[in-house]
């Protein structure tokens, strides 16, 4: 069985402490490790906006892992996500050997249009359910 | 019938002449000039180029890009969207 190289973005819901968040985080990549996952990137994108509220909620908190692993990981993982009512969203694509590269030119800094991480992400979890 | 043949003979002279001298210049796909491989669905700054204000996106033949990334683009764009990055339906999105 060939690894192949993933990615996969969710958002928690922002009624979250930031220890409760944390612990949701850890969840999943305990999940990713578990089932054998070499975890190359792990970045929390903090609170940030939606652009549409999903169940009611206009912000979430965004977490990015790339890792390695089999197809059969992603169908655990992917269920794991189903059960968890704190996802509001997520998404697991497969890399190409394109996306792979500029992930690492990424992390290195070397893609001139930069991400909005640290900077727009708001530190303080705040609570929003209107 | 001589006025009818002397009409479209105009006609044809004008429709030979350029309308807009902007419109003359040459299209060009920006990902393979700048040597992009690969669209990030994750920004969505960059992402916003390539729709129109409703959030739609925009054809080929407005922006010129090729086949082969337009494909690449459409993905990346409605992978943005389903992580809420950039909206489905928007008013005034510039």
């Amino acid at each position: 069985m060939q690894l192949k190289n993933y990615e996969t973005v969710f958002i928690l819901t922002p009624v979250l402490s930031d220890v409760q968040m944390k612990d949701a985080v850890e969840k999943f990549r305990k999940v990713l490790k578990d089932n054998g996952a070499e975890i190359i990137e792990d970045t929390n994108w903090g609170l940030r906006k939606l652009a549409y509220p999903i169940l009611h909620k206009n912000s979430g908190f965004y977490h990015l892992f790339e890792f390695k692993g089999d197809n059969k990981l992603v169908n655990t993982l992917e269920i794991e996500y189903k059960r968890d009512e704190r996802i509001l969203r997520f998404l697991t694509v497969s890399l190409d050997k394109f996306a792979v590269d500029y992930n690492d030119r990424r992390r290195k800094g070397l893609v001139g249009k930069k991400m909005p991480d640290a900077t727009l992400a708001v530190s303080k979890p705040k609570k929003d359910n209107d | 019938m001589a006025i009818h043949h002397n009409n479209s003979g105009q006609a044809a002279g004008l429709m030979n002449e350029p309308m807009h001298k902007n419109e003359n210049r040459k299209k060009y796909c920006r990902f393979k000039k700048a040597g992009i491989k690969y669209i990030d669905y994750k920004d969505p700054n960059f992402l916003l180029k390539f729709v129109n204000d409703q959030g739609k996106i925009l054809p080929r033949r407005l922006t010129g890009t090729s086949l082969k990334y337009q494909r690449k683009l459409s993905q990346a764009v409605k992978r943005a969207r389903h992580l809420s990055l950039l909206p489905y339906v928007a008013d005034s999105l510039k």
